[in-house]
């Protein structure tokens, strides 16, 4: 356990001190909400009705756009086969990977979400299910991501090829995502449910991610 | 006393088995569909609301049976790699998921056409249309995945993970319509609700669109053995090119 927590905190380390790649999804997440309203017409009527869909897709693919992170430096340079021949289990490396990238995406992501809201307006009241929702359900995006990750590490194209992979795979956490925001909007009652099948959703990759992501990455280290 | 399957792990007699099954399954498939397609145009009724529409039913009803069991396949043969390293295994898998794809675009295709008379449009966000349509990108994935690995044996293996990451999804698409009350209605099962008129027709191109599947799936298996055999052929070739080419360079 001490390696595990170890290992997540050299990730954490690595991701202040390079800097950079916080700020860079930060950046895209805001940049891609800033877009929709001058596609869409600054009707606030509308875009408070959709602020939820906006926001959760946005995040997706902020998200997405540092997955490739988690894993590939340390495929470059030979630490992961380092840690793939040290004590700590692959799979608990690539779960302790994934942690790390949550804690430096996932979460600023779902803090950053209720600002660009504002910029939405969205209703006031949907703050707190909506920051709840993010934190409850980006464990999922992390933890899945790492798989498309691990996937993809040798692959040409990688970046393009992670999207068409775990696109796919993201799509239930976004409809129950989005779900439960709006529910909790249009005070329709239905979000203790979708609540629950997120927070489901996200145990349920936090088994399956790790497992997945090290087989992947043992194939390609024999 | 050797399992069938053990027995096929051998390609050549794979190769000779397949050779005799293969015109059985494509003859089979083409009688049963040509007959199936004879009940539904001209024996089977017009629905009294859907009108003629209602024969698209018996093209999509199987497109769409076809499309999970094709994925059903795929996984169960990604697991035979990983587990069991069965060299038909990735054959198989290989082989299968274009065939599913394609299914997949023909249930979507036709759901899609019949949509427009009757709900009014080509396609609406339902669970049912949705989960398929994530059916169809998960496909996709599958083959993007497998064309931008360089080696073929690794890009098998990650397949193979993906396929059986997907597989729990599989569960979400084929219970969607129970799960949600959607504009898609649920899955009659062959049941009596289906007036026997109906179900009859239905049930014989399901039988006919199944081994058409596995005609077409046999097919490519076989195609994909002989590739590898004339790559390593080539390879073969190129390497004794290389050991002869020695001498004279050396003179």
């Amino acid at each position: 356990m001490s390696s595990f927590r170890a290992l997540v905190r050299r990730d954490l380390t690595l991701a202040v001190r390079e800097g950079g790649a916080i700020g860079t999804a930060l950046g895209f997440f805001l940049l891609v909400v800033a877009l929709m309203p001058l596609g869409l017409g600054p009707d606030l009527n509308l875009l408070a009705r959709i602020a939820s869909g906006i926001l959760w897709i946005a995040l997706l693919l902020s998200a997405l756009l540092s997955l490739g992170r988690i894993f590939e430096s340390d495929h470059e340079d030979g630490a992961l086969d380092v840690m793939a021949t040290g004590s700590l289990p692959l799979e608990l490396v690539a779960a302790a990977k994934a942690t790390a990238h949550w804690i430096t995406t996932g979460i600023p992501l779902a803090l950053l979400a209720p600002m660009l809201g504002l910029l939405l307006n969205l209703d006031g009241a949907a703050y707190p299910a909506l920051v709840a929702t993010m934190l409850a359900g980006t464990p999922a995006v992390s933890f899945i991501g790492a798989i498309g990750a691990a996937l993809t590490l040798n692959a040409r194209r990688g970046g393009l090829l992670l999207a068409l992979v775990v696109l796919p795979l993201y799509i239930p956490t976004l409809i129950f995502g989005i779900s439960a925001v709006s529910a909790a909007t249009l005070k329709t009652g239905a979000f203790e449910s979708s609540f629950l099948i997120l927070i489901a959703l996200s145990l349920g990759s936090l088994v399956l991610g790790p497992l997945a992501a090290a087989a992947a990455l043992r194939i390609q280290m024999q | 006393m050797q399992t069938l399957t053990q027995r096929l792990a051998n390609p050549t007699r794979f190769m000779q088995l397949s050779a005799k099954l293969l015109p059985v399954f494509a003859g089979a498939a083409a009688a049963v569909i040509l007959y199936g397609l004879y009940l539904v145009f001209f024996v089977s009724p017009a629905d009294y609301q859907q009108g003629e529409t209602v024969r698209i039913m018996y093209i999509h009803v199987p497109s769409a049976w076809l499309a999970m069991m094709a994925y059903g396949l795929v996984a169960l043969s990604s697991f035979g790699l990983l587990v069991f390293r069965h060299p038909l295994a990735d054959v198989s898998a290989k082989a299968a998921v274009p065939i599913g794809a394609a299914f997949t675009f023909l249930a979507l295709f036709t759901g899609s056409l019949w949509g427009k008379p009757m709900w009014g449009t080509y396609w609406v966000w339902d669970a049912r249309l949705t989960s398929v349509l994530v059916l169809f990108f998960l496909y996709l994935g599958l083959m993007a995945l497998r064309s931008s690995v360089e080696d073929e044996n690794l890009a098998a293996k990650l397949t193979a993970v993906l396929a059986l990451v997907g597989v729990t999804l599989l569960p979400i698409i084929k219970f969607s319509v129970d799960w949600w009350n959607t504009l898609h209605q649920p899955s009659t099962g062959f049941t009596s609700t289906v007036d026997p008129s109906m179900r009859w027709p239905l049930l014989v191109m399901a039988v006919g669109f199944s081994l058409l599947f596995f005609a077409l799936h046999l097919k490519a298996m076989r195609n994909e053995v002989l590739r590898r055999r004339v790559k390593a052929l080539r390879m073969a070739d190129v390497a004794r090119r290389d050991t002869n080419a020695e001498p004279v360079a050396a003179e």
